[in-house]
């Protein structure tokens, strides 16, 4: 009974916290039985009409959903690759730069895009990729290349995305693995040297296997966001020219349930990515959790 | 060492040093070429004579949005935004994460808790489950829509709380003796000792509610409710003047000029762009406790 008294404040300050995550996050969780649902705003979630899968159905005969879920896979396993492998090879030649003041404004310069909205970056790249009055466009001419049209043709788009991706996000990564860098022990290298290895086995066989353990770790936390190609990215950047090859799940999400207000069936698509999404998240931190030793508190 | 491979390595930095200066000038390069396009007349902008370097250096669009009501008003909503998002998120983030970093001998239930949090990282309901339940709970149209739903950041929690673990446990106790409670704890010992996990984590809330955007798109039936991004989605990205009421032709061909539309973009980035240096100091911090411990 006295640990309870002596725990009660505890429990007072934990609960502001707990009532708006109960509503705010805990209430939509059980709002997925929309997914079952005729949903009519009105008659609420108790009075509208069970229709079992037929939301589900419905969404397996659309059109476009292969080709949906197909960009969304493509989109964000290529961003998962370019974004662990550029900032390693970045980290890599930032680690053979001598200047302690050139390795930090680099690192200041590279790192800015992150903290810019993709309102922001979008604007900026709508106007930098324009055909008709982009700078982009203007310096390829130089060379005689026609004008490219980076957000509205099929075959650009995915790899415009990419691309903008990696300049928003690889600062981050590259400061991550440089931590991990300086972390490694001077006396491995002394003892490289001294078996007579050079800048580049050095390299091969004291930097990458030190920074091997963050690599894993960046590597699989990033599985948990197989499904999320870049809502914000795309919707800001996508037009109805390149649905074909630049529509994700989470675009369709917003269209299908915002914009034509089907609720059940926006919310069927939610409820698959999310059950989806919970096994490679819980995966992922199994994995880091094993093989990192990586744990979230 | 011979010869040979000490100029090799010479001409390995040089290249290396080349190429990191150029890396670096391409990703900034388009924030300041957008600016110089700013800074320039319309008409040297729309016949790309604008590179890095303004062209008839001009004021005009600034002063042009600066007296636009539209403009002020996303931007007064936006530091409300953030001023009460700033001020809930980090009342909520500390105490959250004090009871949670303590052991469970100390706080039997904390493992419970702790679930309750986490699973929120691991599952969600999804876009119209979230929409329909702040819509329930009457917040729409009302800037507490933007403040309130996200009160409490999981992942900034988890930060604090492991900075909080990472403390001297002889402080606290020795506060305890001295017949402190909890409260006074929290307040007089933690909170000071932890001033530099909660700068970190501030400047993020900061930097989190002016960039947010999306919520104020749905959360808001109209467009004179919107924080300063969500207007710039609308006049910038979507180019949709039409949508803010009560304009003549000739502005909306004003706004959506190339000029306007950089100057716009640039007033969105600057405030991030002055706290930056600050943001980035912390933030290397904020990585090395967060993600690379252990």
């Amino acid at each position: 009974m006295k640990s309870v008294k002596r725990e009660f404040p505890l429990h007072l300050m934990l609960f502001p916290g707990i009532v708006i995550v109960f509503i705010y996050c805990y209430i939509p969780m059980a709002g997925i039985t929309i997914a079952f649902q005729q949903f009519i705003p009105v008659k609420g979630l108790f009075g509208s009409e069970w229709i079992g899968w037929d939301n589900f159905k419905y969404m397996l005969d659309m059109p476009d959903i292969r080709d949906i879920v197909g960009n969304t896979l493509q989109i964000s396993v290529m961003k998962i690759m370019a974004g662990l492998t550029v900032p390693i090879v970045i980290a890599l030649l930032l680690n053979e730069v001598r200047s302690l003041f050139f390795k930090k404004s680099f690192q200041t310069l590279i790192y800015l895009p992150h903290f810019l909205s993709w309102i922001i970056l979008s604007g900026i790249l709508i106007d930098i990729l324009s055909p008709s009055e982009g700078i982009v466009n203007q310096f390829l001419s130089l060379f005689g290349i026609k004008p490219i049209f980076f957000l509205g043709s099929n075959a650009w788009f995915p790899f415009t995305l990419v691309a903008s991706d990696v300049w928003k996000e690889f600062g981050f990564s590259t400061i991550v693995y440089l931590a991990a860098i300086t972390g490694i022990n001077p006396t491995l290298y002394e003892a490289a040297v001294m078996d007579g290895a050079n800048r580049w086995r050095q390299t091969w066989h004291v930097t990458l296997p030190g920074m091997a353990p963050v690599i894993v770790l960046l590597a699989t936390l990033s599985l948990g966001n197989v499904l999320n190609a870049g809502f914000e990215q795309v919707f800001n950047l996508y037009s109805p020219s390149v649905y074909e090859s630049g529509d994700i799940l989470d675009t369709l999400i917003y269209r299908i349930g915002i914009q034509d207000a089907q609720y059940g069936v926006a919310t069927a698509i939610g409820l698959l990515k999310s059950l989806v999404s919970l096994v490679l998240i819980s995966t992922s931190y199994f994995l880091a959790y094993r093989l990192a030793n990586y744990r979230i508190f | 060492m011979n010869l040979a491979a000490t100029r090799g390595a010479r001409w390995f930095a040089v290249g290396n040093y080349t190429f990191l200066v150029l890396l670096s000038l391409l990703c900034l390069f388009p924030i300041i070429h957008v600016l110089a396009i700013s800074l320039s007349s319309s008409t040297a902008a729309s016949a790309g004579r604008v590179t890095a370097w303004p062209v008839d250096f001009t004021f005009a669009s600034y002063d042009y949005i600066l007296r636009k009501p539209e403009f002020l008003r996303a931007f007064a909503i936006t530091l409300e935004r953030v001023a009460l998002g700033f001020a809930m998120n980090m009342l909520l983030t500390v105490l959250c994460a004090y009871p949670l970093s303590k052991q469970t001998y100390e706080f039997r239930l904390r493992t419970v808790y702790a679930w309750f949090f986490v699973v929120t990282i691991l599952f969600s309901g999804g876009l119209i489950p979230w929409f329909l339940t702040i819509n329930a709970t009457g917040l729409v149209d009302s800037i507490w829509a933007l403040v309130v739903p996200g009160a409490v950041p999981v992942f900034n929690v988890i930060l604090v709380l492991n900075f909080f673990r990472g403390l001297p446990k002889e402080v606290e106790e020795s506060a305890f003796i001295d017949g402190a409670g909890y409260w006074k704890v929290l307040w007089a010992i933690v909170v000071p000792l932890s001033m530099p996990v909660l700068a970190a984590v501030g400047l993020f809330t900061l930097v989190s509610h002016w960039n947010s955007w999306f919520d104020a798109l749905i959360l808001m039936n109209f467009p004179k409710d919107y924080p300063l991004s969500t207007y710039l989605q609308l006049i910038v990205i979507n180019s949709n003047p039409l949508a803010l009421s009560g304009q003549s032709l000739t502005e909306i061909v004003e706004i959506s000029q190339r000029t306007t539309r950089a100057a716009q973009i640039f007033l969105g980035a600057l405030p991030i762009l002055l706290v930056y240096p600050f943001l980035q100091k912390y933030f290397v911090k904020g990585i090395v406790l967060g993600s690379v411990k252990g």
